[in-house]
């Protein structure tokens, strides 16, 4: 079946031959475009490749218009094998015949490689049924840590200890013999040195044993698949050759949750019209003369979207941030920030002059404690009231994959008069039935949330940041944040990129297929995370969340990890310290919809194979993955005694359960 | 009965007790040890005993802070009470009516940026508010470099540059900066703004020293306050004042341990419009022994004679200057800002500089446009003598002709800063406030004469800053932004045009 030679995995076949496919997959998945990648790196390169790929463009966009005008529910009753860049099915959720019905023609290597690209970087839906709304069911709690047994807490404390011991000695010696190697740690010509030694000395003895695993450089889309280009360091990384070879892998590590990272589809077409039509850049910051029609438009589609009267868009998602907190708090304010909020709201808040107190990741009681003492007792020294209180949550964590309980806090909100500041970075879109974010999530109306922040680099496949809220606050910050005042606008592809994801993900433009991207998303996090669960790996964060942490603890595996997951063409992201507590390091796994489940089978069958290998699978079942009639048998119980089985599922299980598992409520 | 029961409990206890604690390993050594001590020295035993007490006392004991508490304690009812008594403040302050009429006439453009840009009131107006120096933005050719990028790369990174978001046409485009202004290498940012305020504090931490220039912009400000450094501030471009400054820090510091010194300075000045003396500074540099951070955001792909920046101006080899922050996005039609330094700063702020590790790197069509806008500067310098020829052409309409404004920009900078001459100021007695809201009018009066200019903006106030603590405001000014999209007559027409709004609205000043 010719369906096969572009996608392996199109009917579910044994994990076995998966694996294998896959291997015989790879070196001709990763050679197609890579002559026509390789001129515009260098230059553009002789016009002759020049004119080639401009014939190929036009090819390319003549087929993508015929493609998008033809109606949807024809192509996938006709013509199987030429399936468009993403999967436009019809939404009421009808099962696809698996097999052509009808004789096709085998596609021209035109085709066939325009088919290769879309399908590398937006993956076609195997099933009907690998979809699934994210909503919020039930009760809302914090995800069970499950712990691993004391001997591998031990274990990596030790390993710490020796890798802190041979750091210690390696540079005693190394700063007596190899002066060299060590002057930017000494003073030199009257010069302080521009690291101080204390410092540095995680970056130099810890991280720069893992360094090859960081800062991979890619090329081209980070879809469903990314291309790394492959690189070797001969003096223990600290510098990298790239060796002008690439390897094409799937992609777990780019916040690309709703797969609009794609360079062809309605995105790119509508991208590619604005800079024509607008050209590439506005040149000057909004007040002055950076504000245009197409910027108040995405402004307009945004505040819409998640539901706010009003919202202004930025260029950069950490400078939103960094710039809205100094317009919104300061002296005499009061900003209540939980302990794991990222970087750019520390940031901010540090600019914005107010008291700055933290409570404990997600811990509704700690923050009530706190808020009744900082009320109570007002400000320091001089006991007055607080002016105001801004307590600023994420709606999805990055690094935890922990939803903020957003019910409680409105309840908290209501008791306590605070104001709320919600970072939706890695939530909108990710996250809901109609992917607005945390409120939709939780069927919270917007407007009991007096900030909502989200980047629109992730979902969107974009790039910048917005702030939505009620009107007159926009309008006030319009005057005076910073961003507005000082930073370059965003720039009419990124916008227009911006304004269509979103009108797709609306289903404004191309119904069905925003719907159909959501629920992708939706059941690849689910069925991921089940699936890790059973096999017997420690996971973190909370069922629909796509972000799925994957605990290592020890130092050394987190390199180990990564390489294994090379060898297997998958690339995946490793967190240590001091992004995540000491002994919890990790890799992270970000789902996108761009995937589809062979692509999630393969992940599995590797940390299958790595998990034995690396000693990976150490849960104790207390956070979920056991079977399924157990897990009833046990709920009817309801006492604590009930011993709790170590998942430790077999591969083929977890995939033939999978499907239909996913779609209910398990622990 | 009861008793009896317990006692062979504790007996059971004791006896597996005992049991589990010979079967730990060590057990036999830790037995023999107590036996042979006791029979021995009882004394001994005892101390032992005594000090092994106090030990675990130690270790129960709860924590408790040296300082005082100052919390008032309250009963819950009384918390109750004051959360219910307590009214915060609106989340913003109402808008002031200045605010408010800004909000409502700033322009916005309908399709691109162009020298004559259309605007949502159907008007077609001479545009010299955009830093659209060269009017790449209507290159043909960069246009079709972009969708070719964009159809290979798609539009976002969709990550960090840590987390598979460096790609490589960033990576060429830190080549090509690099190569271009003849440092080791380069790092580029995702944004401008944001750039210099992340460098900053990624080597500045507490207690190191900065000398910066009284009159730097916005984004140094906020790094400098994020790093938390000792600042001490020098008068504007003013080399005998910094020599002073310096000569006093090293006094000072003379007896302390070394710490990390620098000097923070731009290029080109944001809110002044003139250039730094780069050779005596970095002269100053040298004899004091400080490091120097120079914020090119406005001269590179200005000055020099293939747009290197006041390194190449003023023949300063650019890796005498310890970090040169620059700007891609304005001029030179990309986006991002970068820093072009020595390997090794380049690599530390991989890792340490907080927009750059945790914000996405910069969509690759914009990247790919900054290198191709600097090939173009390198290979057809007559493009930065065309934006010359008609910055010489505004100059001569505005600087010397007014009665009421003088230019302080140099004579190279495309961004004309028009401030009011000191004595019209005094002579109309004009406060802060009224002078913005003087420019605020010529603005007006200029568009609706068909020339779109701006002013430069002043720092907003921090909430809850008294406006007599804010320590530097930029003084008012218009904003003339020169580009080489019109022609010389047309600039000269926008230059008198621009004139005759000041008279006008000047003069009615009383």
């Amino acid at each position: 079946m010719p369906t096969r030679s572009i996608n392996p995995f199109a009917t579910s076949t044994s994990p076995s031959s998966t694996a294998m496919n896959e291997k015989k997959d790879q070196p001709r998945r990763s050679s197609f475009a890579k002559g026509n990648k390789f001129t515009s790196l260098f230059g553009g390169g002789s016009p002759r490749t020049r004119s080639e790929a401009a014939a190929l463009q036009a090819a390319i966009v003549a087929q993508q218009q015929a493609l998008l005008n033809s109606p949807s529910p024809q192509q996938i009753n006709t013509a199987t094998i030429s399936l468009p860049t993403i999967n436009l099915t019809t939404a009421t959720g009808e099962k696809m015949p698996s097999e052509p019905k009808t004789l096709f023609q085998p596609p021209s290597p035109e085709e066939a490689r325009r088919i290769a690209k879309a399908s590398a970087q937006f993956g076609p839906l195997g099933s009907q049924s690998h979809r699934y709304t994210s909503r919020f069911t039930g009760e809302f709690a914090d995800p069970i840590e499950d712990e691993p047994p004391y001997y591998f807490l031990i274990t990596t404390y030790i390993s710490y200890l020796i890798l802190i011991v041979f750091g210690h000695v390696r540079d005693f010696f190394g700063k007596r013999f190899r002066k060299a190697h060590y002057s930017h740690l000494a003073e030199k010509d009257g010069y302080a040195p521009l690291n101080s030694d204390f410092d540095n000395f995680y970056t130099r003895r810890l991280k720069m044993r893992l360094n090859d695993c960081f800062a991979r450089p890619i090329m081209g889309v980070p879809g469903r698949y990314i291309t790394l280009l492959d690189r070797k360091s001969d003096d223990g990384n600290n510098t990298f050759k790239l060796l002008g070879s690439t390897t094409e892998t799937l992609n777990m590590s780019s916040y690309n949750y709703l797969g609009f990272a794609q360079s062809e589809g309605p995105c790119a077409d509508a991208a590619e019209a604005t800079v024509k039509k607008h050209g590439i850049t506005y040149t000057s910051p909004r007040s002055d003369a950076g504000t245009s029609e197409l910027s108040l438009e995405v402004e307009d589609l945004v505040a819409k979207f998640v539901g706010k009267p009003a919202s202004m868009v930025f260029s950069m998602g950490f400078v939103t941030n960094a710039t809205t907190f100094p317009s919104l708090v300061g002296k005499g304010c009061l900003l209540i920030s939980d302990e794991l909020n990222h970087s750019s709201i520390r940031f901010g808040a540090r600019l914005s002059g107010a008291m700055i107190e933290m409570f404990k990741h997600n811990d509704m009681r700690a923050l009530e404690r706190k808020l009744r003492e900082v009320i109570s007792q007002g400000q320091p020294r001089t006991h007055r009231p607080w002016k105001k209180i801004l307590v600023a949550v994420e709606g999805l964590y990055s690094m935890e994959g922990t939803m903020c309980d957003l019910p409680a806090l409105i309840a908290l909100k209501k008791k306590y008069k605070f104001h709320l500041y919600v970072d939706e970075a890695h939530s909108v879109g990710a996250l809901g039935p109609r992917g607005r974010g945390v409120c939709d999530y939780f069927n919270i109306d917007p407007s009991e949330v007096d900030i909502l922040m989200g980047t629109l680099t992730k979902s969107f496949g974009a790039n910048g940041g917005y702030i939505a809220a009620d009107k007159h606050i926009i309008d006030k910050l319009r005057a005076q944040n910073a961003a507005m005042l000082f930073a370059e606008s965003p720039s009419p592809p990124v916008l227009m990129q911006i304004a269509s994801s979103l009108r797709i993900i609306s289903g404004e433009l191309v119904p069905g297929q925003g719907e159909e991207r959501l629920q992708r998303l939706a059941f690849n996090s689910r069925y991921l995370r089940l699936g890790l669960k059973r096999l017997g790996f420690i996971i973190y964060g909370h069922d629909d969340s796509p972000i799925i942490p994957l605990m290592l603890y020890h130092p050394a595996k987190m390199p180990a990890f990564s390489h294994e997951m090379l060898k297997r063409k998958i690339s995946v992201v490793v967190v240590g310290y001091p992004a995540t507590p000491l002994v919890s390091s990790r890799a992270r796994f970000c789902v996108s919809a761009a995937h589809n489940k062979d692509d999630l089978d393969r992940m599995l069958a590797a940390c299958d194979e790595i998990g034995d290998l690396l000693q990976l699978k150490f849960s104790s079942g207390v956070a979920g993955g056991a079977e399924p009639e157990e897990w009833a048998s046990q709920g009817k119980e309801t006492s604590e005694k009930a011993i709790v089985k170590a998942p430790r599922w077999r591969l083929t299980d977890v995939i033939k359960r999978g499907v239909e598992d996913t779609k209910v409520q398990l622990r | 009965m009861d008793l009896h029961e317990a006692q062979g409990t504790v007996v059971r206890l004791f006896n597996d007790a005992n049991a589990q604690f010979h079967k730990m390993p060590g057990s036999a050594i830790i037995m023999r040890y107590i036996k042979s001590s006791y029979q021995n020295d009882p004394v001994r035993s005892a101390i032992e005993l005594f000090l092994f007490l106090f030990a675990v006392r130690y270790l129960l004991a709860p924590t408790y802070s040296t300082q005082k508490n100052k919390q008032v304690s309250l009963t819950e009812e009384e918390i109750d009470e004051l959360v219910d008594d307590w009214t915060p403040e609106p989340l913003v302050a109402p808008p002031t009516p200045f605010e408010e009429l800004e909000n409502e006439k700033r322009p916005v453009i309908v399709g691109p940026t162009a020298p004559k840009s259309k605007l949502t009131n159907g008007r077609t107006v001479t545009n010299l508010a955009s830093y659209n120096a060269y009017n790449f933005v209507a290159n043909e050719t960069l246009k079709e470099k972009a969708i070719q990028t964009l159809r290979t790369y798609g539009v976002g990174p969709c990550g960090p540059p840590g987390f598979y978001g460096t790609q490589d046409v960033h990576m060429k485009t830190e080549a090509d900066v690099a190569a271009h202004l003849g440092t080791a290498a380069c790092i580029i940012y995702a944004q401008t703004f944001s750039t210099i305020s992340s460098v900053i504090p990624s080597f500045l931490k507490r207690g190191d020293i900065i000398v910066a220039d009284k009159s730097v912009n916005f984004a140094i400000r906020k790094g400098i306050q994020i790093s938390r450094s000792t600042v001490r501030w020098y008068e504007h471009n003013d080399m005998e004042d910094l020599e002073r400054v310096l000569q006093k820090v090293t006094k000072e510091q003379a007896k302390k341990p070394l710490t990390r010194r620098f000097i923070i300075t731009e290029g080109m000045f944001e809110n002044v419009g003139d250039v730094v003396d780069l050779p005596r500074l970095v002269e100053l540099k040298l004899k004091y022994k400080f490091r120097l951070i120079l914020d090119e955001s406005w001269s590179y792909g200005i000055l020099g004679r293939t747009g290197r920046g006041v390194t190449e101006a003023q023949n300063v080899d650019a890796r005498e200057v310890d970090m040169i922050i620059g700007s891609l996005s304005g001029s030179l039609c990309g986006a991002g800002g970068f820093c072009a330094a020595s390997e090794e700063v380049v690599e530390h702020q991989r890792i340490s500089s907080a927009s750059y590790t945790y914000s996405a790197a910069l969509p690759a069509l914009l990247a790919t446009t900054a290198s191709e806008t600097i090939a173009i500067l390198q290979e057809q310098p007559e493009v930065l003598n065309a934006l010359r020829e008609n910055i010489k052409a505004m100059r001569a309409q505005l600087d010397p002709r007014s009665d009421w404004v003088q230019c302080t920009s140099s004579v190279e900078n495309p961004v004309m800063i028009l401030r009011l001459k000191p004595e019209v100021v005094a002579s109309k007695n004009l406060a802060y406030q009224d002078q913005q809201q003087l420019f605020q009018d010529v603005m007006d009066e200029c568009l609706a004469n068909g020339v779109l200019v701006t002013r430069v903006r002043s720092i907003p106030l921090g909430i809850g800053e008294n406006p007599r603590d804010q320590s530097w405001q930029p003084t008012p000014a218009l904003k003339v932004c020169v580009t080489s999209g019109l022609s010389k007559k047309e600039t000269e027409k926008a230059g008198i045009t621009i004139r005759h709004a000041i008279t006008k609205i000047v003069t009615r000043r009383k």
